[in-house]
């Protein structure tokens, strides 16, 4: 496998506001690189600093090897899906998907061979000879995938390319969007703002913020092991339950003291862990808080708490119980029995939980 | 339908009747109150001076006749001359419609500049773009004598010309800044990708967008021009000067008997391409001023 994508030190102001600062991002053929953060965070930029339509201000990019730091966007090898799709509304279709070719000189033949077998693999071949006004939001989002699948780049970019969608397309979309990915094992760089879009997309992902990367990694990654707070609480939905506590230490390992706005704090124990600050914030998916009645194990530790909220999701019903402070989720069964304002017992699961700095953010284990 | 849903529906049909004729009877007295003027014009030239002297203004005319037509086109003094319009109204067109096109092409192309290629600077730019539409022509009267002197300019139809495209240039590009700034910038990054270079994208994306905003400007431009005296008078010199001035020259210059019926028909033939523009293309206008965002 080749390096597709290397980014180094990559720095872009505007004037004198940092956008982006240090950025480095290695993709390999293949990859399917997802960008997320909220609005703000530089993630679009970088996109078009990747496709050359925003000069950086120091750093290098190389596609395919090629430093490509100040070609032109139409000299890297690159095609990009837009938000608003950027189709040319006076065109037809078929127009729209061979302007490109058009433009660079490819023979009249070469140009409808390539556009009937995209035509073909995005099932829009009734629609060649349509304007994009006359076309569903879901077709549109087609006919710009198929702009730049014709283009057969080394790189795929994708600026958000679901988010004028409406929630059934979006999500269907998606799954085509992952089928293509696998089908053609092309190489693509993909920003969003939706981390559910993230994490069932990408092969990797950069959480940015405020112009910096906070972490890069696997979906499992990110998930299960968040560098900090940040990521943390931006990837997963509902978010990481963050619960701060007091650290003691107990044998081996340390006990930790949650305080509760009612009756005495919970205490937690983890043996495999040695070294920990006086505060700390416990990060424990939703997921990793359950109902004692159901779930057994030797690792999990069993507590008591009084119920808030009560919220049923279909699949699963989200309770919410109150500890240090904080509205903390449990995810349950649909069928609980969990009732607001009733004492339940809840296990905590310390495998899976991650300490983070109260002061920093950072992640301690 | 039920029946006291109809009584409804019916009470409904009434008001709604009664609505639209008093809309109608307004709409109606205005175009009656500027038509009138037309009616009077039109009448007048069609009669000959005997009847307009003997009868009255509104009358229709006893005996149709098309004499003061041909003598406005082509027998009317202008002075010492007397050629009638003709020359003057040929001196419009070859004014008129190459400074409509320059002013509207450079308008076009500066919209697209300063809306999809924003440069540094480019808000002032357009700042000072707008001022000039807000300059009144009597000021920039003695500079541009100076410079169409200098530039070997003066007294001639190119320099007039030069004169319409240099203050057009500051409204054609207003309209068209306008209109592409609602263009999302993103068709311009899509365009660079696949390849295209500033002009492809101004002439195979943006130039089959601006219908619209073309006829707007086309119109707006070719009624300035036409319809100008000061600079026409200013920036002429006999031979040279353009439709508005002949008419002036000849309703003012006439000796002896008035000749109303001349005036009015010169009046007429001098108004008719503005005219025309509308009928033809008004339908544009008020769909291109009121049009703004390019789905797609």
């Amino acid at each position: 496998m080749s390096t597709i994508l290397e980014i180094k030190n990559l720095y872009k102001d505007f004037g004198s506001l940092n956008i982006l600062n240090n950025i480095n991002v290695t993709i390999e053929e293949g990859d399917f690189l997802v960008l997320v953060g909220p609005s703000g965070c530089g993630k679009s930029t970088l996109l078009n600093c990747i496709a050359g339509l925003e000069p950086i201000t120091s750093g290098a990019i190389a596609i395919d090897g090629r430093d490509m730091t100040i070609v032109s966007p139409k000299d890297r090898d690159i095609a990009m899906v837009f938000q608003s799709y950027a189709l040319y509304p006076t065109m037809t279709v078929g127009q729209n998907i061979t302007f490109g070719m058009k433009v660079r000189g490819v023979e009249k033949n070469e140009r409808e061979e390539k556009l009937a077998k995209v035509a073909k693999q995005l099932q829009i071949e009734p629609l060649l000879n349509r304007r994009p006004g006359q076309l569903s939001g879901g077709q549109r989002q087609r006919v710009a995938m198929g702009r730049a699948l014709v283009r057969d780049p080394k790189l795929f970019l994708f600026d958000e390319p679901l988010s004028n969608l409406d929630a059934k397309l979006r999500v269907e979309m998606r799954t085509e969007i992952k089928k293509l990915h696998q089908n053609l094992n092309a190489s693509m760089v993909y920003v969003t703002h939706d981390q559910i879009e993230a994490m069932t997309l990408a092969t990797k992902i950069v959480v940015m913020k405020g112009g910096v990367v906070q972490q890069i990694g696997t979906p499992s990654e990110i998930y299960n092991h968040p560098s900090n707070l940040f990521v943390a609480d931006f990837m997963g939905s509902p978010a990481m339950n963050l619960i701060p506590a007091k650290v003691a230490k107990n044998g081996k390992g340390v006990k930790f003291t949650i305080a509760r706005s009612y009756g005495e704090p919970l205490i937690l124990y983890d043996e495999h862990i040695t070294k920990l600050p006086e505060n700390v914030v416990l990060g424990l998916r939703p997921e990793d808080i359950g109902d004692a009645k159901l779930r057994k194990g030797d690792k999990l530790q069993i507590s008591t708490c009084s119920v808030d909220v009560v919220e049923p999701a279909g699949a699963d019903t989200y309770v919410l119980i109150n500890l240090g402070g904080k509205e903390v989720t449990a995810r349950l069964q649909a069928e609980t029995a969990a009732q607001t304002g009733m004492e339940m017992a809840f296990t905590f699961n310390m495998d899976k939980v991650s300490y983070f700095d109260a002061q920093t953010g950072q992640r301690l284990n | 339908m039920t029946e006291p849903n109809s009584n409804y529906a019916d009470s409904r049909y009434i008001q709604k009747l009664i609505l639209r004729s008093l809309l109608f009877l307004l709409l109606g007295t205005f175009a009656f109150y500027y038509l009138m003027p037309l009616f009077v014009m039109v009448t007048t030239s069609l009669k000959s001076l005997e009847e307009i002297r003997t009868g009255s203004l509104i009358e229709l005319p006893r005996e149709v006749t098309f004499a003061a037509w041909k003598t406005a086109w082509s027998g009317a003094c202008t002075g010492i001359q007397c050629e009638g319009l003709r020359p003057y109204f040929w001196n419009s067109v070859l004014l008129a419609v190459p400074a409509v096109i320059i002013s509207t092409l450079i308008g076009a192309l500066n919209g697209y500049v300063i809306a999809q290629w924003r440069f540094k600077g480019a808000n002032l730019i357009f700042s000072l773009m707008l001022f000039g539409c807000f300059i009144p022509f009597q000021v920039v009267l003695l500079p541009m004598a100076r410079v169409l002197g200098i530039i070997n300019l003066a007294g001639s139809i190119s320099g007039l010309v030069f004169v319409h495209v240099i203050y057009g240039i500051g409204f054609t590009t207003l309209f068209f800044r306008n209109y592409y700034v609602s263009i999302p910038v993103e068709l311009v990054k899509a365009a660079k990708i696949d390849g295209a270079n500033f002009f492809r994208i101004f002439i195979s994306i943006f130039l089959p967008l601006s219908l619209p905003i073309i006829v707007v400007t086309v119109i707006w431009q070719f009624t300035q021009i036409w319809n100008d005296f000061l600079f026409g008078v200013s920036f002429s010199e006999a031979g040279t000067q353009p439709v508005t001035v002949a008419l002036n020259n000849i309703v003012n210059s006439t000796t002896g008997v008035k000749e109303y019926n001349v005036d009015m028909a010169a009046a007429i033939i001098a108004a008719l391409p503005t005219l025309l523009v509308y009928v033809v293309a008004g339908k544009y206008f008020i769909r291109g001023l009121t049009a703004g965002s390019v789905k797609g």
